[in-house]
């Protein structure tokens, strides 16, 4: 019922949202973290994974693209597409180390190597230090599509995202992906089952990195711009704290995380440091009231109501 | 130009105690992070928000009530300790049988308020605070201002009481076992919440006690804990989560290691922890000290 | 650049957006302060220079050519991309004509560019890089306070002349930090001066005392301190724990602000030599604004970015009464016309490059028995006039200035 009229309304309302008085470098923004969270979330919603470093594959992905743009002239689709590689690699390197542990252990692996990226970034010639890649070029899009106007833009990355986006929910409900979720539920019976539990974890790390390493590759481009801020840590928490909002397992979740907490960022920006308060306070909040997240939390309310009536 | 190999032994000693010293630092705020972890299964985010408010706390006893340093020492970790309590009564007792994951979150959103509001009310430049013991001694390699050798005095003291309180002792011995089976310990009529509920408040205080001793040397800003707390972990994991004795020994080791860093590669001295702690998880999951589970 | 110039206007007009025509575009002119709210730099500039923006505006009578002068502010938490995405909001959405302050070196390169391609004024006091006026110049940006060129050039060589001819650099290892030494450490050498060595802390260090160390063993004279804020502060307070100072070695701080100093305590950073182009106690007239600017902001103060942004604003307001419009072209070249003159500022020119030439002064920091109230903590060594304190233009990198 929802997904027959609540999709296509969806994507009708995504089509015309910059025409209806949205910002489209806003939407792109937050298109861009909400790729980034859907990645995310495929690790600790599926595979009960929580990795505490994923800033390393979205902003790595964001020096790739932008240097490759911006120094060696590459198209840009080759460019965001090899944000996404980059991604990829980076994710079967650390995904092979960190995939042997669970836990907070899996979180704390992941957090180290991040930091050890982040070291990289900051040393290394290529990616400016603290000033970042700035200025990197919006050369039209296979040649054709000038991709310097923000309203065109805009649709470039939307098709982008729900590539992606489709790419995750086929997924999630292949036979991969029903494995995924055996494997977070019960482990050692999975295992029993025969599965190859380590080469399903590490398809799925590979999987979420490289579609985080596309949201930074996208990322790159919109704003012209990579930077330090794309590899701290303090990025892995708020990917983590848009996923939680949205709601932890649910698909449609960390998209409405990701929105919440763009325009949260954006429109709050006149009250300063609150800001900073204002998200403490709602993670607060959740942990304690709203484990499920919104969406997670309007599924169960919404089941209760259905329920009866279908008695 | 310093050489790489070129560095005189009197130098390196130098460096060596000055590593010992910051070690003194990361020793005690990772005591805090093991016990509370160690009892409480609880990844407490907002250590480095505490040891920032003891740090605060020491400043605000001066400025507003003229009570000098050596009172702040006493009074500073008992205050930040019964807001740990605080926090502990309205907010973590009802995570307990949940994934340590939420315990993780809700201190970080946590320690987002304390920091936030902090910044709010003092700026970020920071105060200053004076050193009570100014001076110090010329030991022929190096100079040693009287105010660190406190430093590392104290914390050894505090470590090892702390220690000795939780593996000798009866009290000690009731937390280790509430730890494992608190229905059990309940049913030998201890009150086991109350004894959690304090647990928390001491590894808090610590937190503040650390914060007291880091306001002459350091900025008491508001930013001083969320620059420290993520080497905090990165000891706490490397010592083994939960193991007291690890996590103090990893402390002090790791203060060396970085102090030498400082030496011969200073860019890579934030960085090597990490190293360090990516190669243990690797080698033996659990910690230098930690037990498998 | 003329090419996507043309570009950026033309999609503007086509979007409705600027129109070359009208005087006042709007109906409002609008100057957004962006900078640090809340982080490391959030006291030197913040809440302060949004005040100092405001007072400019009312001091030019609350508005020009008939039309409203409002003032905003946004909080780019010292990152690149925070700020490029508020700069595009308030450019694209909200109608902003201008944007001042913005500190912190990379965010500033980042809104240099983007006021560049979509033709708005940048009045830049709150950073520090002299690439705003090198590489990354741009026709209507404007840097108005200080550089990193000022600060080494000042420090670096006035000590060397007062016989501080070895150095030992401790350096902030990022980009500015590395700038900074390398600047200072060829004032240095121009003065014949020596650097004896350097060791780099990463950003954000607590502790100081391991590098500290080092620079004692060099022996150097002076212990030149290449990083900013809360770094700087820190390895002050702790040199003076380890009696650097009292062993006779000189600690020269390049990026020192006053409520640094404030912050520091006039015991630890007694004795410090900086460099700025404001002070607030050098005359009557900037006593006078002064005392204005504190009884506003909580008896804090003003450093040279506050002082800066308030010239900055009114310089700019100046222009636009004076050409009749508020188009970006038109005001940036009326702006390079008109010499500079306020409070803090004697006959300043505006350099093809953007470059503000103004005096810079060599200050340093009072002994605690010497200061006679709050505040009071610098007396002048000496006033490094404008053409010795700024890169020479014939050295600029700026295409603006080889096309002329």
């Amino acid at each position: 019922m929802i997904r027959k009229i609540g999709i296509p309304l969806l994507l009708a309302l995504a089509l015309i949202a910059p025409w209806v008085g949205f910002y489209p470098v806003f939407l792109m923004k937050a298109l861009c973290f909400a790729l980034f969270a859907c990645a995310f979330n495929l690790l600790i919603g599926y595979v009960g994974l929580l990795s505490f470093g994923h800033a390393m594959f979205f902003g790595g992905a964001a020096y790739a693209t932008a240097h490759m743009v911006k120094v060696w002239g590459v198209p840009t689709e080759i460019g965001i597409l090899g944000g996404a590689a980059v991604g990829a690699v980076m994710g079967l390197i650390v995904g092979s180390v960190a995939i042997r542990r669970q836990g907070i252990y899996f979180a704390m692996v992941t957090l180290a190597l991040a930091q050890m990226v982040f070291f990289f970034a900051l040393q290394a010639k290529f990616t400016g230090g603290e000033d970042g890649i700035q200025a990197v070029p919006r050369r039209p899009l296979f040649g054709l599509i000038d991709i310097s106007s923000d309203i065109n833009l805009y649709y470039v990355v939307l098709a982008i995202f729900l590539a992606a986006f489709l790419l995750i929910y086929r997924t999630i409900h292949s036979p991969f992906g029903q494995v995924l979720k055996a494997i977070r539920e019960n482990e050692a019976r999975a295992i029993s089952l025969g599965y190859k539990v380590d080469q399903y974890k590490l398809m799925a790390f590979v999987l979420s990195a490289a579609l985080s390493g596309l949201a930074g590759g996208t990322k790159s481009i919109v704003f012209q711009l990579a930077s330090l801020t794309d590899v701290q840590w303090q990025m892995s928490g708020e990917v983590v704290l848009m996923t939680l909002v949205g709601g932890i397992g649910t698909i449609f979740g960390p998209v409405v995380g990701a929105f919440v907490i763009v325009t949260m960022q954006n429109y709050l920006a006149q009250i300063g440091e609150w800001v900073l308060v204002v998200q403490g306070i709602i993670f607060v909040v959740i942990v304690l009231a709203f484990r499920r997240g919104i969406v997670g939390e309007i599924a169960a309310y919404w089941a209760r109501f259905a329920r009866p009536a279908r008695h | 130009m310093f050489e790489l190999l070129g560095v005189p032994p009197q130098a390196l000693f130098g460096q060596l105690l000055l590593g010992l010293i910051n070690g003194a630092f990361y020793a005690m705020l990772s005591l805090g992070l093991a016990v509370i972890f160690g009892m409480l299964n609880v990844i407490n985010f907002t250590h480095g928000a505490q040891y920032m408010m003891g740090a605060f706390c020491a400043w605000m006893l001066l400025k507003f009530l003229g009570l000098n340093y050596w009172f702040a020492l006493i009074l500073a970790p008992i205050i930040i300790g019964a807001f740990g309590i605080l926090l502990e009564r309205l907010f973590l007792r009802r995570l307990y049988n949940l994934d340590h994951l939420y315990g993780l979150l809700l201190t970080f959103g946590l320690s987002l308020i304390i920091e936030g509001v902090f910044r709010n009310q003092f700026g970020s430049t920071g105060q200053p605070y004076d050193n009570p013991l100014p001076g110090g001694q010329n030991l022929g390699f190096m100079f040693l201002p009287y105010y660190r050798a406190w430093v590392v005095v104290a914390s050894l003291l505090v470590c090892l009481a702390t220690w000795f309180v939780i593996e000798r002792t009866r009290l000690g011995a009731y937390l280790r076992a509430a730890t494992e089976n608190p229905t059990l310990v309940q049913a030998f009529g201890i009150n086991v919440p109350r004894m959690i509920m304090l647990t928390y408040g001491f590894g808090v205080g610590l937190a503040g006690l650390a914060g007291v001793l880091a306001a002459p040397i350091y900025q008491v800003s508001p930013l001083m804990g969320s620059n420290l707390i993520i080497i905090v972990f990165a000891v706490v994991v490397i010592g083994g989560m939960g193991s007291i004795l690890g996590s103090v020994i990893t402390g002090f080791a790791l203060g060396v290691v970085e102090g030498l860093t400082k030496v011969f590669y200073p860019e890579a001295s934030s960085t090597v922890i990490f190293v360090i702690m990516a190669i243990v998880l690797l080698v033996r999951p659990a910690g230098l000290f930690g037990q498998t589970r | 650049m003329k090419k996507t110039l043309a570009l950026a206007t033309g999609l503007a007009a086509a979007l409705g957006l600027g129109q070359a025509a009208a005087q006042v575009s709007d109906d409002v002119v609008k100057i957004g302060v962006l900078n640090d709210q809340s982080g490391l730099y959030a006291d030197i500039t913040g809440q302060g220079s949004v005040l100092a923006a405001r007072m400019a505006a009312e001091d030019f009578g609350g508005s020009v050519l008939g039309k409203k002068i409002e003032i905003v502010f946004g909080d780019h938490q010292n990152k690149p991309d925070v700020g490029s995405n508020i700069a595009r909001q308030w450019l694209d959405v909200d109608k902003v004509d201008a944007i001042a302050d913005v500190p912190t070196s990379s965010v500033a390169l980042a809104i240099q560019e983007i006021t560049k391609t979509k033709n708005r004024v940048f009045l830049i006091s709150g950073a520090a890089s002299s690439d705003l006026t090198g590489k990354a110049c741009s026709p209507t940006g404007f840097h108005w306070t200080y550089d990193t060129y000022m600060l080494a050039n000042g420090t670096g060589g006035a000590l060397v002349k007062a016989g501080g001819d070895s150095w030992f650099f401790l350096t902030s290892d990022y980009a500015f930090g590395h700038a900074l030494e390398r600047d200072t450490g060829a004032a240095v050498t121009a003065a014949k001066g020596k650097v004896v060595g350097q060791v780099r802390h990463p950003l954000n260090t607590s502790d100081f005392s391991s590098f500290l160390l080092q620079a004692q063993a060099s022996k150097a004279k002076i212990i030149g301190l290449a990083n900013a804020g809360g770094d700087t502060i820190n390895s002050i307070k702790q040199a003076a724990e380890f009696g650097i100072v009292a062993g006779g070695q000189r600690l020269a701080g390049l990026l020192v602000f006053i409520t640094d100093v404030h912050s520091l305590g006039l015991k630890t950073a007694q004795g410090l030599v900086v460099t700025e182009s404001f002070y607030w106690d050098l005359n009557d007239e900037t006593r006078a604004w002064s005392k204005n600017f504190m009884a506003k902001h909580g008896g804090k103060a003003p450093t040279m970015v506050h002082a800066g942004v308030y010239s900055a604003v009114k310089h700019y307001l100046t222009a636009i009464k004076e050409a009749g419009t508020d188009e970006a072209g038109k005001v940036a070249e009326k702006m390079r016309q008109m010499p500079v003159n306020d409070f803090m500022t004697k006959n300043g020119q505006i350099r093809q490059d953007g470059r503000v030439m103004r005096d810079a002064y060599l200050l340093q920091v009072k002994k605690p028995e010497e200061s006679k109230g709050p505040w009071d903590y610098y007396k002048v060594l000496s006033t490094i006039p404008a053409k010795d304190a700024f890169r020479p233009i014939e050295q600029s990198e700026c295409p603006l200035v080889k096309k002329s």
